[in-house]
């Protein structure tokens, strides 16, 4: 367990580190992704297997491709596929897939084997996470619920494009 | 080099987070900006499972997931936001924004 936490918490700071360091947004999502999977890892050492399971679905899945969409929306043009070009090229996505294949085998090798986790970690299953949120959390849980529903509503106000305004007399008349 | 699990998962914690913090100060891409938000948040998740399974409580667990769905609302209004000021200023750079024209 011990080992298998070092190994996770290297990669998390390596690919942290490229995705500071790079220039080009595509390549800093990959090593991003790469960066919240070992993240993921890491909570499944510490005894949160269902946080891992959340880390990988909401972080690396929604939010990253929530952003790998609004990056391509922006740079449309005749240069798109040039790019695409540029960013299917396999020296940009050979280091993250060997990060990656590190962080397979690992996860592999941690379902394999079953052995208690390492001295010092409790681990604390999803029935005592549901019963705790459903239970005293109650309220902030509603109020996740409102935030989410603002965040919907905002995101939609902010996102829309902006019409030209003009009175209905003056929208027949020549400007 | 014996350290206890707990220290460890902080002080991952505790990079990660200064990492991110670093990129917020250094980059001026605002897209890169949201994306060192993002690290911040994600290392200040991983603190609070670290100290769940340190006490054996899941109350560190229900604050992660809080977190998480926090960052899902911060990182759609931020897109919406940042889609705004590059209809306004053609440009993703953070300096530009920051002239009031007053």
């Amino acid at each position: 367990m011990d080992v298998a936490f070092y190994i996770a918490a290297t990669i998390a700071v390596l690919a942290t580190l490229r995705v500071i360091t790079c220039y080009n947004i595509m390549h800093a999502l990959l090593y991003l992704v790469v960066s919240l999977l070992s993240v993921s890892v890491v909570l499944y050492t510490y005894g949160a297997p269902f946080m891992a399971i959340l880390e990988i679905i909401i972080y690396a899945g929604a939010i990253m491709v929530l952003i790998i969409f609004f990056v391509m929306m922006l740079n449309l043009g005749n240069e798109t596929s040039e790019h695409e070009r540029d960013w299917l090229k396999p020296r940009i996505w050979v280091i993250p897939g060997i990060l990656c294949a590190v962080l397979l085998i690992e996860l592999l090798f941690l379902v394999m084997q079953n052995k208690q986790p390492a001295g010092g970690i409790i681990v604390v299953p999803p029935k005592e996470v549901g019963i705790a949120l459903f239970g005293p959390y109650i309220i902030a849980v509603e109020l996740t619920g409102i935030l989410l529903m603002a965040g919907i509503v905002g995101a939609y106000h902010l996102g829309r494009q902006q019409k030209k305004k003009l009175h209905r007399f003056l929208e027949n008349s020549n400007i | 080099m014996n350290l206890h699990p707990t220290t460890t998962g902080l002080l991952l914690a505790g990079i990660l987070f200064v990492l991110g913090l670093i990129s917020v100060l250094i980059r001026r891409n605002i897209i890169f900006m949201l994306l060192s938000v993002e690290i911040m948040l994600n290392a200040a998740g991983l603190a609070f499972v670290v100290a769940s399974s340190h006490w054996g409580k899941a109350d560190g667990q229900v604050m992660f997931m809080f977190i998480l769905a926090m960052a899902a609302a911060e990182v759609s209004v931020g897109l919406a936001l940042i889609l705004q000021l590059y209809h306004q200023f053609k440009t993703l750079d953070s300096d530009q924004a920051s002239k009031m024209h007053g």
